[in-house]
């Protein structure tokens, strides 16, 4: 099982804060997991696709596209930060 | 003043001092064989920058140099007014990605010790939503690694801002200006 959150905006757009999924075996970078998300359609091809300026981490630390992703994994998905 | 340069000697000194002398939550990380010492709160209530202050200087006889910066929310944003604004932040990841933003300025400047406090959760203008404050033998290395610090944490650690105005809510947008801001410090 691989953990997901999202944050912010994409928190609400979603309509859920955390969800946990069983990673399917051609999924392995933080990029197919995306990949994964956005071919759920409606609200998370709108705002996870590609040309989105989406952030992501990996346990807990900021990662890019070909990140591994693997079982026990905590991936976070967020807008870009606006703290401060 | 006698210049005097920082070793992890004088750090271990400071850090013993400070143990037996102050009871504030600072705490000792062990970091590439250097002792590094450091503050992060992540909190909804305000803060007293003064007694802040106090507690990170305390006892600390290496310190020559103090430097704030105090984050405060305007009544305006973009041309919109603002009547309120919620932070929300990741918990666990946010720490850790301040945590790991000072060790860099201590990895660039002469440190003693830094302290970072941000709000989240409903705030109003005018009110405080950030505290940094880094203590130095001199005051260059204070200032610096401050607005680093300041500058780093506005485009790497997570937190998001929504405003709430008369029009409704809104996300606020990350700013390019905020990304160069980062940027020049490379």
């Amino acid at each position: 099982m691989v953990t997901i959150l999202y944050f912010a905006r994409l928190r609400e757009s979603l309509g859920k804060g955390s969800e946990q999924i069983t990673l399917p075996a051609d999924v392995r970078d933080l990029e197919g997991l995306r990949a994964l998300l956005v071919s759920r359609g409606g609200a998370w091809e709108q705002e996870l696709a590609p040309s989105k300026p989406v952030r992501a981490a990996v346990n807990q630390a900021m990662a890019v596209g070909d990140m591994p992703v693997a079982d026990g994994d905590e991936v976070a998905f967020f807008p870009p930060v606006t703290g401060g | 003043m006698k210049r005097q340069a920082l070793t992890a000697e004088d750090a271990e000194n400071a850090e013993e001092q400070r143990r037996q002398e102050s009871n504030h939550d600072s705490r000792l990380t062990t970091h590439d064989s250097r002792i590094t010492l450091m503050t992060v709160r992540i909190q909804t209530s305000d803060f007293d920058v003064s007694t802040e202050i106090t507690a990170l200087r305390r006892n600390n006889p290496k310190i020559g140099a103090v430097a704030s910066f105090i984050g405060v929310v305007r009544d305006v944003n973009d041309g919109g007014a603002v009547a309120e604004m919620t932070l929300e932040h990741y918990p666990g990841m946010t720490e850790k990605a301040i945590e790991e933003i000072i060790d860099q300025a201590k990895g660039r400047w002469q440190v003693l010790d830094a302290l970072v406090i941000h709000r989240v959760g409903t705030l109003k203008p005018t009110d405080p939503i950030v505290l940094v404050v880094v203590t130095s033998g001199h005051r260059g290395d204070a200032f610096a690694a401050c607005e680093f610090i300041m500058d780093y944490l506005k485009t790497r650690a997570p937190f998001w801002k929504k405003e709430q105005s008369g029009q409704g809510a809104r996300w606020v947008e990350a700013r390019a200006t905020d990304d160069v801001a980062a940027e020049r410090w490379r």
